[in-house]
C-alpha cells in the first residue's frame, strides 16, 4: 500500500534539543493509526512535525501526493482562547479555509455545509453560542465540525478525547470511523489503551524514538508498554543525554 | 443653554472643528486597532509601542523644528524599528516578546527624552508628550485622515486572518503562511496609530484613545463587530465631550479626552450587561452572552 507520510530519519526537538529521534517508517495511506507511549514520549511532537509547526532538526518527512492543505490538525485544546468573542458558527466555517482562504466569501452553498457539519456533531441550536460558553465536550464536537468542513485527506488529532465525557467521546469516535470508511488517513494522540485496541487497527509507540509500528495487537503488547516506559525514566534529565543507546 | 454649552464652541472656533475631526479621525482608526490588541492580550504592547516611537518623533524634530512631516516619519520609523528587532529578538533568542519588546521600547524611551532635552525646552517636551489637538492644521488633519482610511482598509482586507491569529493561531499557521505577515502588519497598524494620535493627543495620550474605549466596549458587546463598534462611539464621545470640558473649564485637551473615556470604562465596568461586576453579581443567560436565547 501508498504510504501518505514516510518518515526518514526524523529528529525533533525544541531549542535544538531533540525530542524524538531518528524516527524511521511510514504511514499507509488509508490507515487509522494511533500515537500512542508515556509522558514527554515526543506524540505531540511528531504531529507538530508533520503539520511543519516544528522544523526537522534531521531528516524529513515526505508526504507522498498530499499537499500542505490535505492535512488538518486538532491541537490540544489549551491552544485556543475560548475567551475570544467567536460564535459556533463562526469558527465551525473557519474550517472552510482552504476553499475561501483569507478573502473568499461563504456562499448559500457553504453556509449550508457550515449547519450540516454542525448537525452531524449533534450541536443544532447552539450555532449562535459564543465558544467561551460551551463545555468541554461540546468545545471539542465544535472542532470536529471544522475537521469535517476542512475534508481532509490527512487528519491528525492530538489527545482528541481528553477531558471530555464518554457520550461526546463515542458520537466522535465514529466521525473518526466514518473518516476512516471514507479513505483518510487518521492518526490520532491517546492515551487510552482500551480505546486503541478497540477502535485503531494500527499503532505507533514512541518513547523519544520510535518503539514500535504495526498492527495493534503486535504493537500493544506488556513488552512493548514496559520498553517504552523505561526507555522515557532513562531520558528524563538532559534530554541530550537520550540516545540511541539506551535500547 | 444647551447649544451654547455643546455645539457653540464648535461652530465659533476653527481650531475646535479641526480639533473634532481629528479626534473623530482617530477614533475611528484607532480604536479597532485597540480592540484587536485588546483581543491579542497586547493592551500593554500598544502603551510600550507608545513610549518607542518618541525618539523617532525627537530626531524629526532635532532636524527640522515641529514639522509634522518629519517628527511623522521618524515616529513611524522608531516604531516599526523596535516592532521588527523585538520581533526578532523573541523569534531567534531564548527572551519571550514582552520582556524583548520591554527592553527595546526603554532604551528607545531613554534615547528619546536625551534627544529632546539636548535641543528643545521642557515647553517642547511636553508638546510632544501631550499634543496639540487644538492647533491641528490642514496637513496634519490630511495625515489623520489618511492613517485612518488606510487602516480601516487593511482591517477588512486582513480581517479574517486576524481573528484567527488572535483566537486560533495554531490553526491559522496550518491552513496558511499568512501568520508572520498578518502579525507584522498588525504591529505596522499599530505604530501608524500612534504616531497619528501623538499629533494630537501627545505620545502618552495617544495609547489612551485606542485602549480605553476597547476595555470600555467588551462590558457592553459580545461579538467583535459589536466591540468595534462599541468602541468607536465611546472614543467618539469622549473625543467631543473632553473638548468640550477642555474648553470651558480651560482643560489641557489630551488628558480630558481621555479621562472621559477612563469615566466611561468605569462606568462600563460595574453597569455594562457582558461580564461587568453587576452582570456577574446577578448572572442570567441572558446577561451573560448578551444574546437572548431563542
Amino acid at each position: 500500500m501508498a504510504a501518505a507520510l514516510s518518515f526518514r530519519n526524523l529528529t525533533l526537538g525544541y531549542d535544538r534539543l531533540p525530542a524524538l529521534q531518528q524516527i524511521e517508517t511510514e504511514v499507509p495511506v488509508g490507515s487509522l493509526t494511533a500515537v500512542v507511549g508515556p509522558n514527554g514520549a515526543g506524540k505531540s511532537t511528531l504531529l507538530k512535525g508533520v503539520i511543519g509547526v516544528l522544523a526537522p532538526l534531521e531528516g524529513k518527512v515526505n508526504f507522498g501526493a498530499l499537499k500542505r492543505e490535505d492535512i488538518a490538525y486538532l491541537p490540544q485544546q489549551s491552544d485556543i482562547d475560548r475567551s475570544f468573542p467567536l460564535s459556533v458558527l463562526d469558527l465551525v466555517a473557519m474550517g472552510l479555509w482552504r476553499e475561501i482562504g483569507a478573502f473568499g466569501s461563504i456562499g448559500p452553498k457553504d453556509r449550508v455545509r457550515v449547519h450540516q457539519a454542525i448537525a452531524s456533531v449533534g450541536l443544532t441550536g447552539l450555532e449562535h453560542r459564543p465558544i467561551g460558553a460551551l463545555s468541554g465536550g461540546q468545545m471539542q464536537r465544535v472542532l470536529f465540525a471544522r475537521l469535517l468542513l476542512q475534508d481532509a485527506q490527512l487528519v491528525l488529532l492530538d489527545e482528541p478525547f481528553a477531558a471530555i465525557d464518554a457520550r461526546t467521546m463515542a458520537d466522535l469516535l465514529q466521525l473518526v470511523h466514518i473518516w476512516h470508511d471514507e479513505g483518510r488517513t487518521i492518526m490520532a494522540v491517546l492515551h487510552d489503551y482500551d480505546v486503541v485496541a478497540e477502535h485503531f487497527p494500527q499503532t505507533l509507540m514512541l518513547a523519544r524514538e520510535l518503539v514500535a509500528h504495526g498492527p495493534t495487537s503486535k504493537v500493544l503488547t506488556a513488552e512493548n508498554q514496559f520498553r517504552a516506559r523505561q526507555m522515557c525514566e532513562a531520558c528524563d534529565g538532559p534530554p541530550h543525554s537520550c540516545g540511541k543507546g539506551v535500547a | 443653554m444647551i447649544w451654547d454649552a455643546l455645539i457653540q464652541p464648535f461652530a465659533d472656533f476653527g481650531f475646535m472643528r479641526r480639533a473634532l475631526l481629528g479626534c473623530v479621525a482617530i477614533s475611528l482608526g484607532a480604536t479597532p486597532v485597540g480592540v484587536f490588541l485588546m483581543l491579542r492580550r497586547m493592551s500593554l504592547t500598544g502603551d510600550a509601542m507608545a513610549h518607542a516611537i518618541l525618539p523617532g518623533a525627537a530626531v524629526g524634530f532635532l532636524i527640522s523644528g515641529l514639522s509634522l512631516g518629519a517628527m511623522t516619519i521618524g515616529g513611524l520609523i522608531a516604531g516599526m524599528l523596535v516592532a521588527l528587532l523585538s520581533g526578532f529578538v523573541t523569534r531567534v533568542t531564548a527572551l519571550r516578546e514582552d520582556a524583548s519588546l520591554a527592553a527595546f521600547y526603554l532604551i528607545s524611551l531613554a534615547l528619546g527624552v536625551l534627544i529632546v532635552s539636548t535641543r528643545g525646552s521642557n515647553v517642547d517636551l511636553i508638546h510632544v508628550l501631550f499634543g496639540t489637538v487644538l492647533a491641528l492644521d490642514n496637513a496634519a488633519l490630511v495625515l489623520l485622515c489618511s492613517i485612518t482610511s488606510v487602516t480601516l482598509l487593511i482591517l477588512a482586507i486582513l480581517f479574517r486572518p486576524l481573528v484567527l491569529e488572535c483566537a486560533d493561531p495554531q490553526f491559522l499557521r496550518s491552513v496558511s503562511g499568512l501568520s508572520a505577515l498578518t502579525h507584522f502588519t498588525f504591529l505596522a497598524l499599530v505604530v501608524m496609530n500612534l504616531v497619528g494620535g501623538f499629533q494630537a493627543l501627545g505620545t502618552l495620550m495617544a495609547v489612551g484613545i485606542m485602549i480605553l474605549p476597547a476595555a470600555a466596549a467588551r462590558f457592553w458587546a459580545a461579538s467583535i463587530g459589536g466591540l468595534i463598534i462599541g468602541a468607536v462611539c465611546v472614543a467618539a464621545v469622549s473625543s467631543f465631550t473632553g473638548l468640550l470640558l477642555s474648553y470651558h473649564f480651560s482643560m489641557p485637551s489630551g488628558p480630558a479626552i481621555i479621562l472621559v473615556a477612563g469615566v466611561i470604562y468605569a462606568v462600563s465596568l460595574f453597569i455594562g450587561p457582558v461580564g461587568s461586576v453587576i452582570a456577574q453579581a446577578y448572572p442570567s443567560h441572558t446577561l451573560r452572552t448578551g444574546k437572548v436565547e431563542k
